[in-house]
């Protein structure tokens, strides 16, 4: 089954519609942060990703869903080359950011990391102090030199994650001491703090309850004026409300993509429908 | 429903009706029975383990306890001036001098062939002989004034007060005579005997006189060791785990060093005492029996154990920890050395320190290389000849003199006791190091 591409407009640019041949070409716009040409990703003999192309608009949240082992987290996890830590990991194919080959053998998986952030299912603060939690990016990467400096990032980071406020007076404390939802908004301040250009977050509320969510919800909303965010959700509902764009994976492969709205009210695929309206998955 | 009184609703009629919750059936009897069996065969097991431990503590304890006191005597001695040459001081006869004071003491002549004082000489220590040489040669004024001399009681006449000689024993049997016994009864009942805590043992190192004999030395020595092989084996095996863990390729070369490094653990440990004597000694050079290459064979010999125990304390570190370091671009070695390896601390900890006290136990290999010599003394760096706690042991448990048994069994306690501080440090060092996450 051919990848589909149907449509890599986002909503508010209709007019790059037809700028952007489907499937490849070297169009790089301001508006694209992210393209992905026939990446295929192999575990040892086994095959997880198939030809996946794919666009992810900048500034805007990009959501990935679909059934449990169809290479949604598989294909998150290329773009910051996360896969290069699995020894039988192979990824083939092409993933740009901003026209640059994450792939390249120049690129140092350090740096591009610095660049896309990533946040977890399960909310992975260090065993630390939450102060130390958020500092550890900016000090790695010589991000600041005095002390003042290193506290600046620390307390525009949690503002931006917007934990600032619950933890204030207690920012020496263990941050594996916070609730669920506060340890995933902490893990959230931890990836800006190192100014990423995108957050990667592979179903960031799966471990949250709704009230959490919602809150975990609030704050991809508000970071998407400032960052280009990919989210993977099995949560159908949070993938409508939270994104603009949508990915639909099944089986390894990239089914069909599009603004979300349209997604959701009118898939092309019937795979696409069935999923959508929770007839297999 | 047929019986709809009977069977509750959801019971599909016909179906045969449910018995009560409390009844039993036999297969029911037959689980608990089970469960009963294998809860009293585990009750029985540590019973067993227990009543070895007790049988085995409580010997060591019944044996060794009384070496901890010991009888102690003061005795007025007057440094005769006819029987001090001045000009040659440490060939004086001052054991002699002793034992003309213990006649005095005892109320007793001499006779011509000596055999009153030989006998006199028998119940006192030869550490009175030295104490008045040290002070002689200290201050000479003393010769010709009395000094009083405190020290212990011969051996043998420590184990007659202890009830380990005993007056019922025909007198040709044992080592003192009727004579002598009525002696230190007198002694001992005119108060110039006194019975007290046998610091001695503990102060001093290995002497041929068993009631100076004490484990000092052998302490110190195997401190010594400990540390060379603490210094080299931790780093060593740490590091090479955190390699072969964290980022070493999996291949078939690393799958051989893995299988080798779980061999050597458990090869016999006096086969590295043989390696080290080749390789150390021969080799080498390193002087033999000492701190030195004595660490040195129990540090290849603690290697594994520190390697195995740090690669499952690193493979316990929860991957997550491994993502969120990674994911906020910290490199490998950052990953690991920031947040994975102090997360295994504690692991790391336990299992270098309990490597560390199985090798403070170990006695085969040390004789190999030559830790079996007689040291009366603690070692005075990590290259002179040194005894360690166990050889201690080892050497005392040969001596043919009956008063170096209940040593052995009191340096055994001493041993334990190193060990037992050891862990207990193991132990403390977990709990702080112990990060929840």
């Amino acid at each position: 089954m051919p990848t589909e591409n149907r449509d890599d407009t986002i909503a508010h640019a209709p007019a790059l519609a037809a700028a952007i041949p489907a499937g490849h070409g070297h169009v790089t716009t301001g508006e694209f942060k992210i393209r992905a040409r026939d990446v295929n990703v192999f575990y040892g003999e086994k095959q997880a990703l198939f030809d996946v192309s794919l666009d992810v608009p900048a500034k805007s949240v990009t959501a990935f869903i679909g059934p449990s082992g169809c290479g949604k987290s598989t294909f998150l996890r290329c773009i910051n080359r996360m896969n290069d830590t699995i020894p039988s990991a192979r990824v083939v194919g092409s993933i740009e950011i901003d026209g640059a080959d994450v792939n390249a053998k120049t690129v140092d998986p350090v740096v591009l990391r610095s660049r896309v952030g990533m946040v977890f299912q399960k909310p992975n603060p260090f065993p630390k102090t939450i102060f130390e939690n958020v500092a550890y990016g900016p000090k790695i990467h010589g991000l600041a030199s005095r002390k003042d400096e290193l506290e600046a990032i620390v307390e525009s980071s949690l503002k931006k994650a917007g934990l600032w406020n619950e933890v204030s007076d207690r920012l020496h404390q263990p941050g594996t001491g916070l609730s669920g939802g506060q340890q995933q908004r902490l893990v959230i301040a931890r990836a800006i703090a190192v100014s990423p250009e995108v957050i990667l977050m592979d179903e960031p509320c799966s471990a949250l309850d709704p009230i959490a969510t919602a809150k975990i919800e609030e704050l991809i909303d508000e970071l998407r004026s400032q960052y280009c965010i990919v989210i993977v959700t099995h949560s159908m509902a949070q993938a409508a409300r939270v994104s603009q764009k949508t990915a639909f994976f099944h089986l390894g492969k990239l089914v069909e993509s599009g603004p979300t709205e349209e997604m959701f009210t009118n898939p092309r695929d019937t795979r696409t429908q069935d999923y959508i309206t929770g007839r297999f998955g | 429903m047929t019986d709809a009184s009977l069977s509750p609703s959801g019971i599909t009629p016909g179906a045969p009706a449910r018995p009560s919750l409390s009844a039993r059936d036999a297969l029911l009897k037959k689980r608990h029975r089970s469960e009963k069996l294998f809860r009293a065969q585990g009750v029985a097991a540590i019973v067993v383990a227990m009543i070895f431990l007790v049988v085995l503590v409580g010997r060591i304890l019944v044996q060794g306890y009384s070496t901890f006191e010991t009888h102690t005597l003061t005795v007025p001695v007057y440094l005769n001036p006819e029987r001090i040459d001045t000009s040659a001081l440490e060939g004086v006869n001052y054991d002699y001098i002793v034992a003309e004071a213990m006649m005095k003491k005892l109320g007793v002549q001499d006779d011509d062939l000596g055999t009153v004082s030989s006998k006199v000489q028998a119940l006192v220590s030869r550490d009175f002989g030295n104490q008045l040489l040290q002070r002689v040669k200290k201050d000479h004024s003393l010769i010709g004034k009395t000094v009083e001399v405190t020290g212990s009681v011969k051996a043998d006449a420590d184990l007659y007060y202890k009830g380990e000689i005993k007056r019922s024993t025909a007198e040709e049997d044992r080592k003192l005579d009727n004579q002598q016994l009525d002696w230190l009864d007198r002694l001992k009942k005119d108060g110039t005997v006194k019975t007290g805590f046998n610091t001695q043992f503990f102060t001093n190192s290995d002497s041929t006189e068993p009631e100076q004999a004490g484990v000092w030395g052998a302490v110190i020595g195997s401190a010594m060791m400990l540390v060379i092989t603490a210094l080299i084996a931790i780093p060593v095996g740490v590091m090479a785990a955190v390699y072969l863990e964290e980022f070493a390729p999996k291949n078939r070369w690393t799958d051989i060093i893995e299988v080798n490094i779980n061999n050597l653990a458990a090869v016999p440990s006096i086969v590295y005492g043989l390696l080290g004597l080749a390789l150390f000694i021969n080799w080498l050079h390193v002087p033999r029996g000492s701190p030195l290459v004595g660490g040195l064979v129990l540090a290849l010999m603690a290697l594994p154990t520190v390697i195995i125990a740090t690669r499952s304390a690193l493979k316990a570190v929860p991957p997550s920890i491994r993502e969120a370091a990674l994911g906020v671009g910290a490199s490998k070695a950052q990953t690991v050395f920031h947040h994975v390896l102090p997360l295994a601390m504690p692991g790391v900890m336990t299992g270098a320190i309990l490597s560390l006290a199985h090798a403070l136990g170990e006695t085969a290999p040390l004789l190999m290389i030559g830790m079996v010599a007689f040291v009366p003394g603690a070692p005075e760096s990590f290259t002179s000849s040194a005894t360690v706690l166990p050889v201690q042991v080892f050497i005392w448990e040969n001596a043919s003199e009956r008063a170096f048994h209940e040593r052995t069994a009191a340096a055994i306690i001493v041993l334990l006791v190193f060990m037992i501080v050891m862990n207990a440090a193991a132990v403390i060092l977990r709990r702080r190091f112990e990060r929840r996450w």
